[in-house]
């Protein structure tokens, strides 16, 4: 294997790894505020044992989030220096101001949210937990601003030395065409992301004591989420392809699998094989003219296919077709769920509809997953490009010898694999714990005081 | 006449000051952990971090973002340059920085997240003092790119400020605990302080006595008149502090050992400036040759220069809120 494909593979496993863990913390954080602020308003105590409970979550996974991001602030140079290089002067910038408005925000902020409850009051430990808060979603700001640059780049002038150099305005930079469509469709993957998580550590401990009013509580929550936020999801999913039909028609044509042209109409291929030597779509089971309709509002408009691109510059087309309907499914099912809570909520049966908990729990990946393939859909379907139409991957990578990265590759591999794992057994074993009254939050006895954070023994399953 | 670059000079720098700062004691802990006791001793060195060390490490991502930002061209050339220790260090900051949550997940496990914690804080501090010689040693530069090997960072020099950056952060640490802790652990700092301060100066002395040698540029800098005018002060001052930190130990001070041992690395980094600058790839690349161009210059500065002010001052606060000695315990 080649250097570049080395480099390919490491970025891939390294962005993927990390993104599970922001999706996750973005949706916490902002569920850690509204729960601490519903404490403080309403003074009911399932709202501080409800924030104690996901903080020691929270922590988990936060920590695990920035060891990886610092891992992708580096391998930007350390493995794409050439793109660095070319690209720095107008994304760096971004980047430099999400780690001066959001990094610092959430870290400086962080050790009195987790630690320092007993230490500044509940004001103050309130606007701590809203700082960590906005400090993940400025940070998603930044970072798919300069994600959505390098997707549709505008604004920039090309220097003598290769460099793109920033144009009159870094407003146009900022707010090129993809960001805002891609920040909201990512906003609310994280936030729906984290409801489904939530909702099936609840689902799981109503099944085993329906009478939980902490477990009550996360799973109502939880399913309002998915109930009214899964429709905006898919709307502005819809919005976020169209977009991209616009400015990226061939990442279009490559998730749609439209191999060939179609004048008069194109279909949905709802299912298949992808054949890219023969460049056609085996079995596929289509809808007639629907991609038209969907795509143009118009069931008769023409579509061109991949025949109309070079070959080189075709993104891969399998990978494209399967991540897209994998996220477009885990979509529909989450609306599906969402309803299905809603019906079980007019017939007062939300808590008691054992099946419901057991589909509840069975979608707590769906989130991860969907986010997962919604990134691969639009990362895989930039190339063979890094800067869209500009600058090719294969012009970007740093020139290293393949040992090299062959070996990070491994190291990476390994740690990840090792460390992560264990970090997700630990999530597993501490919501496995029910939430029972009183619970302990990271500061408080018996916490820290012989150096591990099991809940008292007695409190186990209490009832309110 | 402002000079942007100069300034974005100054800020990087800064960065790269701050974190050393900020993230030295931190790992310094981290190094040190082995010597300290299962149970309280090693709670209370890890509670007196805790809250702070998340913080801490974003120097580092401003630090390198920053130079992304400010300096493409030579983020585009040291960073492949310095592939393998910078892969090891940020594998290393993985492993601690998880250890401080996983430690306390489960206690059949602590012990081996205890010797995460340590072999991460040292990993990633030997990698950022072999970075350092590395780049110090100078770097085969080619147009706009990196044009050695993936080797070449290895040298007995750079090991040396390897070895010495890791006595430097563990004295830090050793400090920073004579400040936050108390009875037998406060003690063990105290010896571990006196003989680490011994083994920093000897490495101090040991890298400033190599790096002349290295190349013309140095030797031109810190041994010919008049340059020996500006550069003289930096060794005198370095024995004087070396005289009050001794002196600090003996008298069982508190806070002043801290911050007498920043003293020495405020010195060590004053000097690392005098060598290069006005590179910021030794011998090979200038500032003004790798900057970015005045509107990405001017953009950011905009921002750095509100909003640094700001952090420090949250940062400084986030410092105050966990003042005082840490207990192992935790914090009510």
């Amino acid at each position: 294997m080649t250097a570049l494909v080395l480099a390919r593979i490491q970025f891939a496993f390294t962005v993927s790894f990390h993104f599970l863990f922001p999706a996750f913390t973005i949706g916490l954080a902002s569920f850690l505020f509204v729960l601490e602020a519903l404490w403080l308003r309403t003074g009911k105590t399932v709202y501080a044992d409800l924030y104690r409970y996901w903080l020691k979550v929270f922590a988990v996974v936060f920590a695990m989030g920035v060891v990886s991001g610092i891992v992708m602030s580096y391998e930007f140079g350390t493995n794409w220096s050439v793109f660095s290089d070319k690209a720095g002067p107008v994304i760096g910038p971004l980047m430099a101001y999400e780690v001066l408005t959001a990094f610092f925000l959430e870290a400086g902020f962080l050790g009195v949210m987790l630690f320092g409850m007993q230490k500044v009051g509940r004001g103050l430990h309130f606007l701590a937990t809203g700082a960590v808060a906005v400090g993940t979603f400025i940070s998603a700001f930044w970072i798919l601003s300069v994600n959505s640059w390098m997707q549709t780049p505008v604004g920039y002038e090309m220097g003598a030395n290769g460099q793109f150099l920033p144009g009159p305005s870094w407003a146009a930079i900022i707010f090129n065409p993809s960001f805002p469509y891609r920040l909201v469709h990512t906003v609310i993957a994280a936030y729906l992301t984290t409801a489904f998580a939530v909702g099936a550590v609840g689902a799981w401990h109503l099944l085993k004591d329906r009478e939980n009013a902490r477990a009550r509580t996360m799973f109502s929550m939880a399913m309002w989420m998915a109930a009214l936020v899964a429709p905006i999801q898919i709307f502005a999913g819809d919005e976020h392809g169209l977009n991209t039909l616009e400015h990226q028609p061939v990442k279009i044509m490559a998730m749609e699998g439209h191999y060939d042209s179609h004048p008069d109409g194109a279909p949905l291929i709802l299912f298949g094989i992808p054949n890219p030597a023969e460049k056609r779509i085996d079995y596929a089971v289509e809808i007639p003219k629907a991609s038209s309709l969907i795509l143009k509002h118009d069931p008769d408009a023409p579509l061109k296919g991949l025949d109309t691109v070079p070959d080189a510059d075709e993104p891969p087309v399998a990978i494209l077709f399967w991540s897209f309907r994998i996220m477009v499914g885990l979509g529909f099912a989450m609306l599906g769920l969402g309803l299905w809570s809603l019906f079980a909520r007019v017939r007062g049966r939300l808590y008691d509809w054992p099946w419901l908990h057991r589909a509840a729990i069975m979608m707590g990946p769906s989130g991860f997953i969907a986010v997962l393939a919604g990134w691969v859909t639009t990362e895989v379907g930039r190339h063979p490009f890094t800067v869209y139409g500009l600058l090719r991957t294969a012009d970007s990578a740093s020139p290293l010898d393949a040992p090299a990265v062959a070996a990070s590759l491994l190291a990476f591999v390994i740690v990840y694999f090792t460390v992560f794992g264990a970090g997700v057994w630990y999530i597993f074993h501490l919501v496995k714990k029910p939430p029972h009254v009183g619970e302990t939050g990271l500061d408080g006895t018996p916490v820290r005081t012989s150096g591990i954070t099991p809940a008292p023994a007695k409190l186990e399953g209490d009832r309110p | 006449m402002i000079d942007l670059t100069v300034i974005w000079a100054g800020i990087i720098a800064f960065a790269i000051a701050a974190y050393v700062v900020m993230d030295g004691f931190d790992l310094g802990i981290g190094i040190l952990f082995p010597r300290f006791r299962v149970g309280p001793e090693r709670d209370t060195a890890m509670n007196s971090i805790a809250p702070v060390w998340d913080g801490n490490e974003t120097w580092l991502v401003l630090g390198g973002g920053g130079l992304l930002a400010a300096f493409p061209m030579a983020y585009a050339i040291i960073l492949p340059a310095l592939y393998a220790p910078l892969v090891a260090m940020l594998l290393g900051l993985v492993l601690r920085g998880v250890a401080f949550e996983f430690r306390w997940r489960d206690p059949r496990h602590q012990p081996i997240w205890d010797r995460a914690f340590f072999a991460g804080s040292l990993i990633a501090t030997l990698a950022q003092g072999i970075a350092l010689g590395a780049l110090l040693q100078g770097i085969s530069v080619n147009g706009r790119a990196y044009a050695g090997g993936w080797w070449d960072w290895l040298s007995p020099f750079s090991l040396l400020t390897g070895g010495a950056l890791v006595a430097g952060y563990a004295l830090l640490g050793s400090c920073w605990l004579i400040w936050k802790a108390e009875g037998p652990l406060q003690d063990r700092c105290y010896r571990l302080a006196k003989g680490l301060g011994i083994v920093l100066l000897a490495a101090i002395v040991a890298v400033s006595a190599a790096t002349p040698f290295l190349e013309g540029q140095y030797y031109h800098r810190w041994f010919v008149w008049p340059g020996i005018i500006l550069t003289a002060p930096v060794p005198i001052a370095t024995a004087l502090i070396a005289i009050l930190f001794s002196r600090s130990l003996v008298k069982r001070q508190e806070a002043a050992p801290f911050f007498l041992a920043l003293g020495l690395f405020a010195l060590s980094l004053m000097g690392l400036g005098i060598s290069i600058w006005p590179d910021v790839i030794p011998g090979r690349v200038s500032i003004w040759q790798a900057a970015a161009p005045e509107r990405s210059q001017m953009f950011m500065l905009a921002g750095a220069g509100v909003l640094i002010p700001v952090i420090l001052a949250y940062t400084g606060w986030a410092y105050w809120v966990f003042r005082g000695k840490t207990g192992a315990e935790g914090y009510h």
